[in-house]
């Protein structure tokens, strides 16, 4: 049976990028926010592999990406993202930082998502980063699921099979442990962890024949129309951690053990 | 802070597979007895002897016993929340963030047509209203969410604040039945622990140790060393009892086909795409305490590093003490001392 699969994600900061808050008077944003080079966001990266692995498993199903975020700096992101895999880009262009409210993203991305034509709940797989890189609430999918109807969330998954048309399903719970749930068959939200799949290689082909595409939705890429009603972010701030670290050489193994070996019973 | 708010505050818990309520329902709990008068309602296998046990000044329980409730599932948890909540027709709602809540909430705050924040680490009442704590860009900034709509359910980190201990009581418990509107589709079939059997982050340990990708690189002698350093590795941690993460770097290599420390999972993976762990000492050896890893640090209290690069990101404010020193040594030293 073919998938019809959507997969949410936004975009980042490079995680290298050196991130420092400034106050405006819309609420806090990132210094130099447009300036600071961007990826798509790790998780949701992780759940577009994982789409394309079982989109090649079941002949016939789609991959949709379903992006809130600066359209202009969508562009550059998919100027790689779109080297990975065939997918089709549904961008709504608005603010892509941490700093807005999980709830007003999900009514925008439920939104977009309800006015695709064609979709078949039947064959249909939510799927989305755990939480992001940036706001990182976690709560965007399962939301995005509920308002879509959608009754079976999975969080923090790192694997899915199929196994006669159910889904077989590993997430992420406390100790340490993967949870094994079987859902009986599609509509089901995955909000995935890591996965186990590498990042797939760039392929340039791939990459032009998404972007001949990609680029007139980008310029038709509608305002997601943020509001952040009943929602504000009174104080950001750097924390005050820098340490005085004490940088300790030449000192032979055998003492470093001894002297951690107490700091550690200590 | 009592008396400082008008919110309805309904604590919102389950029980544990055992019956019992966990430390992050405790903390929970704790948080809301600070802030005065407040409804509990628990869901979950044997909900009702649970809510007997539980500390004693909430006003009003409600619970949700039946069987369909007593394992972690969206569908079942979402609707049982969602009445939990709507019955009590509280305001803000204080919940453990727990996997089966994480995975559940989000769900019946979009069906209540209510908000929710979750990795709350702290709450203030500032004049009338109440300020969520919480970081964002995964533990770089810290800021504070105030709302104005409800309910709003606010989903506590667990360890940001201290449990109480029980103080049981019988309490009057009102008991509500939960009628399904469809029959849940999905089945759990239990848990795992991970492929290769070793442990991961275990919250309860004191100490954090992070091998990084350092013990899989040449060595002074031009070799690399994949068996000394997993014995290494796996004999510090079965005598210290210490909780082991890694970084990505290192986790990563296995998913590029290089040969690596097999029993290092992305569940022990620390940082930005990582886990934030709590222990009150971190050890990391063999790491260059980048920034991506060292967000997953922003918790551990003391931080000590081994490595062979004075100028790695632990020597520039991100640990107590860098030991300039090769761990491969360093770890046979002191799994000795252990003995």
């Amino acid at each position: 049976m073919p998938y019809q699969i959507i997969v949410c994600g936004g975009i980042a900061p490079d995680p290298l990028q050196t991130l420092e808050p400034a106050m405006g008077p819309a609420g806090p944003a990132l210094k130099n926010e447009m300036m600071l080079p961007a990826v798509f966001d790790p998780w949701a990266a992780h759940a577009l592999y994982e789409a394309a692995h079982l989109a090649r498993q079941f002949p016939g199903s789609s991959i949709r990406v379903v992006t809130l975020a600066p359209k202009a700096k969508l562009q550059q992101v998919m100027m790689t993202v779109a080297q990975k895999l065939p997918f089709e880009l549904i961008p709504i262009d608005g603010p892509g930082g941490g700093f807005t409210d999980a709830v007003e993203v999900s009514k925008v991305l439920a939104q977009a998502i309800s006015a695709i034509p064609g979709i078949d709940m039947s064959q249909f797989l939510l799927f989305g980063g755990w939480e992001s890189a940036t706001r990182g609430s976690g709560c965007v999918i399962p939301m995005v699921a509920a308002r879509l109807g959608i009754e079976d969330c999975f969080l923090a998954v790192d694997e899915l099979k199929i196994e006669d048309g159910a889904l077989v399903i590993k997430e992420r719970v406390e100790g340490g442990l993967l949870q094994v749930s079987r859902c009986s068959a599609p509509p089901a939200a995955l909000a995935w962890a890591t996965g186990s799949l590498p990042e797939p290689p760039n392929h340039p082909q791939t990459g032009m024949a998404n972007m001949r595409a990609m680029m007139p939705a980008l310029q038709r890429a509608k305002p997601a129309g943020l509001t952040g009603e009943g929602f504000s972010v009174p104080q950001a701030t750097l924390p005050a951690q820098q340490r005085q670290t004490q940088v300790v050489k030449d000192k032979p193994a055998a003492e470093i053990s001894r002297e951690l070996l107490e700091w550690i019973k200590g | 802070m009592q008396g400082k708010h008008m919110e309805k505050i309904l604590v919102l818990l389950h029980t544990e597979a055992d019956g019992s309520l966990g430390r992050a329902a405790r903390e929970c709990l704790s948080l809301a007895a600070s802030l005065g008068k407040y409804d509990l309602a628990i869901s979950g296998a044997d909900a009702s002897a649970a809510a007997n046990s539980a500390e004693g000044s909430a006003e009003r329980i409600l619970c949700i016993a039946a069987d369909e409730f007593a394992v972690p599932r969206s569908s079942t948890d979402s609707a049982a929340a969602e009445m939990l909540i709507r019955t009590s027709g509280a305001t803000l709602v204080l919940a453990p963030g727990t996997s089966r809540w994480s995975r559940a909430l989000p769900m019946a705050a979009a069906r209540l047509g209510g908000v929710i924040d979750t990795h709350a680490v702290g709450l203030e009442v500032v004049g009338d209203s109440i300020q969520v704590k919480r970081w964002f860009y995964r533990q770089r900034i810290e800021g504070t969410v105030a709302r104005s709509g409800s309910p709003w359910i606010v989903v506590i980190e667990p360890g940001a604040f201290t449990a109480t201990e029980a103080t049981p009581r019988q309490a009057t418990i009102e008991t509500q039945s939960l009628e399904l509107a469809v029959s849940p589709r999905t089945t759990v079939e239990g848990t795992i622990s991970t492929a290769a059997g070793e442990q991961t982050i275990r919250p309860d340990a004191a100490l954090l140790f992070v091998a990084g990708a350092g013990w899989t690189k040449k060595q002074k002698d031009g070799q690399v060393h994949f068996a000394d350093a997993a014995d290494r590795i796996q004999t510090f941690v079965h005598k210290s009892k210490c909780s082991l993460g890694s970084s990505k770097s290192l986790v990563d290599l296995s998913s590029e086909g290089e040969a690596v420390l097999p029993f290092l999972t992305h569940l022990h993976q620390v940082g930005q795409t990582g886990s934030t762990p709590r222990h009150r000492k971190g050890l990391a050896t063999c790491c260059h305490g980048e920034e991506p890893h060292v967000v997953g640090w922003r918790f551990i209290n003391e931080r000590r590093a081994v490595n062979l690069d004075p100028n790695c990101g632990w020597a520039r404010g991100k640990a107590d003490v860098l030991y300039v020193a090769d761990a491969f040594e360093v770890m046979k030293e002191l799994n000795a001392l252990l003995d």
